[in-house]
């Protein structure tokens, strides 16, 4: 059962780009693409190939039709709706479900994963 | 096991080196023991791009022998000792330190000296020749004291060493005894042309004097009296009156010489004694010594195939030659002088850009023979091709030194030459030879050249090779895709011309008039790079932000853990005690760790997001400004102390430094772009490794462009010289926007200039004749540039929005916890992951 929580509101976010939220102790990366037709997505901060939490500050756009962020540090590609990356398909990073709600962006609490740190 | 054979080479010059260099290329390497005899202090360099020495290579760059080369391969080298005899009868040489050796097979390969006139008073004090680096160090160290330079001799060399004595700061002179200026290569107009050229650069050319005696002068060192009784003062007097062929040992031991000098040699390179052979400049084949180091390379491989027991004949070699002498551009090709039979000659002559262009063509039109040019020489590629490789000429031959006004095209295509057609003369590679390595993998110039070695020894050929690569390419199938990704079918030119044109303002706008999809990080950035360039608008307004290198985005360079680099701009590398205290309280205040960067400033990691603001803020304060270490645009002016400070210093480097350092700041480019300025000759800000190098000489600035460091070091080349500061900045400007304006993302200077078709020589038309009459707009650009110049974290730290993202949560005020610092060396440095585990641990228990 889904259960919304607020997170921050519209304003905090940054068209066509990133930022990090921090939501039951995990580090979550949202991205908002107004423009888009899917305009929100909420992924896991933590790189796992830089070892950093930075994907927020990735660029965020679409290969072949994905929608992905790339990350900031060596520039690996995760889809943004599974969390799998472009590069390497065994390698996976938390997805959330987000939405926004009368100007506030909500995290699904159920979708909170106690995410493991891919073996590399 | 038979015993190996002692081959002994006597001289280690340039072709001496290429002996050796494909001797142990091949298998004979196991069949002999090999001994070289080096009469200089130095083994091998390459004495044709000697004069460069006086613009700062140094006499290791200018080494032709790889580090280790004679350990590696078991060579003896007699360092500094002559071969002073050898008796053909014993079959031993023996040196003037005493060393004797049985020989085998014995190659000489001795060179030639400068020809010195038996003039009165040629050994007179400062009389030089130009032929060794000992030569050179001579001249730089008379040129010290003295004021007045004279080369006696108009030939080639002879123009080189006035370069060289210009490049010196003295005043120059050129006396030649012919009534022209390279009366070998060049027919009377133009020699008359390249007269006018060179004497409009500062240099007095003096034609048709024969010196009768050289004494005491009266305010210089020496006085050259002529024949027809006039007299110049000069301090030094430089010899460049040809060349001899060093054959005196060849001679005193009884082997066949020319009547005028020159080792006999046939078409296997053996001498009149079948054990010993000659190559290079001591060599006379059928009457000829060839003093170009090209026809001795020939020599040299000649030799190694007949030592194989191989078929390998040489048979003459093409003279024609294309250089630059101070800056002009002159070349000469086959019969120049029109000496065949019922040949026929065009000219055309344009006294007012001063162009002169000759054809010599056979006597049906068919074919072309020979052909001189001077003042313009982009067309040399294309007519030696025709005259070498027996082409037939288009009905009009004249059309080929016409200039085009059209856009018809008369450059030869590359599908027009056979696969024996010789590309790269200096190094003897062939079409064939190199659609071979395009077939077996090699896909850039970079990678072409590597392999074939074609365009790296003059670069006459390096745009005749790229057409050669493209059109392979393109028939193997690889279309070409120069789109920048899938989001555009453009190339970053094209969309550079597009948000140019159509004064596009935004990402969103040129996405949806040109692109499709959402974008990506190869061309959001690009774009985001072109907009600055174009527009300047800060690269935080929420249009661009997106678009932003994780670098840009925080005015910061990320680090391996997520933390922030800070650079302030140092303008120059100057920087008082003050304002280094103050740099030194920011980063003792947020504990960062300080280094000193290439460029000449301070680096200070170990900030996280939302200390950046404040750093900055303090920095700000104390009066500093962005560095820009973030962007892809210009970085740093390193500089050198220069007259200011320095006793060798010709002119002031930290001024200059400083004052295009404020005057770039901030323009994005398509790559992070480096300068430095030195204040003399001596170059110790290595200007020569940068994108854009200055250097002071008495006779003004001289720019070199297109050089770096980093992966692939590519030094800068000469640009121009002589500039005062006005047109020195009006080159840079251009130089600059067009850079700008024209080359694909991420591609340094050097790239973009070997890419071009015309390379160095096409870049100089635009920059510096304005052959695409674009200067005024690239002057306006790089002005527009300028005036809207913003320091870009003044404005970010005044401004509430932006500053809102500097914090790693938007929620929550805490730190990021996975950063974590370890001490070394009294300095703070992220924790590996062995070290972060031992903190997790601690943190659980
Ligand atoms: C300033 C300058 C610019 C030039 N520019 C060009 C150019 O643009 N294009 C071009 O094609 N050519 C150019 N040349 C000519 C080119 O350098 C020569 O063709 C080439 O060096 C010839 O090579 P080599 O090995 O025959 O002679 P060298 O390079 O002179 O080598 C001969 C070596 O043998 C040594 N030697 C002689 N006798 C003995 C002995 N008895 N024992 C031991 N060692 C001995 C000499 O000291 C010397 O080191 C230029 C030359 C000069 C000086
Ligand atoms: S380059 Fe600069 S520091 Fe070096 S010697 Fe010349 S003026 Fe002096
Ligand atoms: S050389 Fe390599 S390790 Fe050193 S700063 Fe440059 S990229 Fe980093």
């Amino acid at each position: 059962m889904a259960k919304w929580i607020d997170v921050c509101s519209v304003d905090d976010l940054q068209p066509d780009s990133g930022v990090c939220a921090l939501f039951e102790g995990e580090q979550v990366a949202i991205f908002w693409m107004p423009e888009a037709d899917v305009k929100v997505y909420a992924v896991g901060n933590y790189d796992p190939f830089g070892k950093a939490n930075v994907l927020s500050r990735g660029i965020i756009g679409d290969i072949g039709g994905q929608p992905v962020v790339s990350s900031p540090l060596y520039k690996q590609h995760y889809n943004l709706q599974t969390g799998v990356c472009l590069e390497d398909e065994s390698v996976k990073i938390p997805v959330y479900a987000i939405r926004i709600e009368n100007g506030s962006v909500q995290l699904d609490l159920s979708s909170l994963s106690h995410h493991q740190e891919p073996a590399l | 096991m038979s015993e190996k054979q002692t081959l002994v080479v006597i001289g280690n010059g340039m072709v001496g080196q290429h002996f050796l260099a494909n001797l142990v290329d091949s298998p004979l390497k196991e069949q002999y023991e090999i001994i070289t005899f080096c009469e200089e202090p130095r083994a091998a360099y390459d004495r044709v791009h000697l004069s460069s020495f006086f613009t700062g290579t140094t006499a290791q760059e200018l080494s032709l022998v790889e580090d280790g080369f004679f350990e590696r391969h078991g060579i003896t080298l007699h360092l500094g000792d002559k071969a002073a005899s050898i008796d053909r009868t014993a079959k031993t040489v023996t040196s003037a330190k005493g060393v004797s050796i049985a020989y085998d097979k014995l190659v000489l390969a001795t060179g030639s000296y400068p020809f010195v006139p038996p003039v009165p008073g040629h050994d007179r004090p400062q009389c030089l020749v130009y032929r060794t680096i000992e030569d050179l160090e001579a001249m730089a160290a008379a040129a010290k004291t003295g004021k007045v330079g004279t080369v006696v001799g108009g030939g080639l060399l002879g123009l080189e060493a006035a370069k060289a004595l210009m490049d010196l700061g003295l005043k120059t002179h050129v006396v030649e005894f012919a009534p022209r200026l390279m009366a070998v290569q060049l027919d009377d107009a133009g020699g008359e042309m390249l007269r006018r050229k060179i004497e409009n650069l500062g240099v007095t050319v003096h034609t048709g004097k024969n010196t009768s005696i050289i004494t005491d002068g009266e305010h210089c060192v020496n006085k050259m009296c002529f024949a027809d009784g006039e007299e110049l003062e000069t301090d030094i007097v430089l010899f460049s009156a040809g060349i001899r062929p060093r054959d005196e040992l060849a001679r005193t031991c009884g082997l066949e010489v020319g009547q005028r000098g020159g080792i006999v040699i046939d078409n296997q390179c053996r001498t009149s004694d079948p054990s010993i052979y000659a190559i290079g400049e001591c060599a006379l084949w059928n009457g000829m010594i060839y003093g170009l180091v090209a026809p001795g390379y020939t020599m040299a491989r000649t030799v190694v195939a007949d030592l194989k027991g191989g078929y390998a004949n040489f048979t003459g070699a093409d003279m024609s030659t294309k250089l630059k002498l101070m800056g002009v551009d002159v070349a000469s090709i086959g019969d120049a002088h029109a000496k065949t039979q019922g040949a026929m000659v065009y000219s055309y002559q344009n006294g007012d850009s001063e162009v002169y262009k000759r054809l010599v063509v056979s006597e049906d039109k068919k074919f072309l023979l020979g052909a001189v040019l001077v003042g313009d020489a982009s067309g040399y590629g294309t007519l030696l091709q025709y005259c070498l490789n027996y082409i037939e000429l288009p009905e009009n031959p004249d059309a080929l030194i016409l200039p085009h006004r059209s856009d018809e095209s008369v450059g030869l295509g590359p599908d027009a030459l056979s696969a024996s057609a010789q590309i790269c003369s200096c190094f003897d590679v062939t079409k064939g030879a190199i659609c071979s390595a395009i077939e077996n993998g090699c896909m850039t110039m970079g990678e072409l050249k590597a392999e074939t070695k074609a365009a790296t020894g003059c670069g006459g050929c390096s745009a005749l090779l790229k057409s050669v690569l493209d059109s392979e390419l393109s028939k193997q199938g690889f279309a070409v895709n120069t789109d920048i990704c899938e989001h555009f079918a453009y190339t970053r030119q094209d969309l550079f011309n597009l948000v140019r044109v159509e004064e596009i303002k935004t990402f969103a706008d040129l996405l949806h008039t040109h692109g499709k999809g959402l974008g990506c990080e190869i061309c959001k950035p690009a774009v985001g790079n072109i907009l600055a360039s174009q527009w300047n608008e800060h690269i935080l307004e929420t249009d661009h932000l997106g678009l932003q290198d994780t670098n840009d985005t925080y005015l910061a360079n990320m680090q391996k853990d997520g933390t922030y680099s800070v650079v302030p701009r140092i303008t120059g590398g100057e920087i008082s005690p003050d304002m280094l205290i103050a740099l030194g309280q920011v980063g003792k205040k947020y504990k960062l760790y300080t280094k000193i960067t290439g460029g000449q400033r301070v680096d200070l990691f170990g900030a996280r997001v939302d200390q950046l603001p404040h750093i900055w803020k303090e920095l700000i304060d104390a009066g500093f400004e962005s560095g820009h270490a973030y962007g892809k645009s210009l970085r740093t002016v390193k500089s050198c102390v220069g007259s200011t400070w320095c006793r060798y210093g010709v002119d002031d480097s930290v001024g200059l430094a400083i004052e295009l350092e404020n005057r770039y700041k901030g323009l994005r480019s398509p790559h992070k772009i480096k300068f430095a300025v030195s204040g003399c000759t001596r170059e110790c800000a290595e200007a020569q490794s940068k994108d854009v190098g200055i250097i002071a000489t008495e006779n003004g600035w001289n720019l070199y462009v297109c050089g770096n460091g980093g992966m692939k070091p590519r030094h800068a080349d000469l640009f121009a010289t002589g500039l005062d500061k006005p047109t020195l900045i009006k080159t840079i400007d251009r130089f600059l926007s067009f850079y700008v304006r024209t080359a694909d993302r991420l591609q340094r200077t050097s790239v973009w200039m070997e890419n071009m078709e015309g390379g160095l020589d096409y870049l100089k038309s635009v920059i510096v004749d304005d052959k695409l009459g674009l200067c005024e707009q690239l002057e306006q650009q790089m002005q527009y540039v300028i005036d809207t110049y913003q320091c870009e974290w003044k404005t970010a730290i005044e401004d509430e929005a932006k500053l809102k993202r500097f914090r790693h949560f938007i929620n929550s005020d805490q730190p990021d916890d996975n950063i974590v610092f370890v001490e070394e060396r009294g300095q703070i440095r992220p924790a590996d992951s062995d070290e972060r585990k031992h903190f997790k641990l601690m943190e659980i228990a």
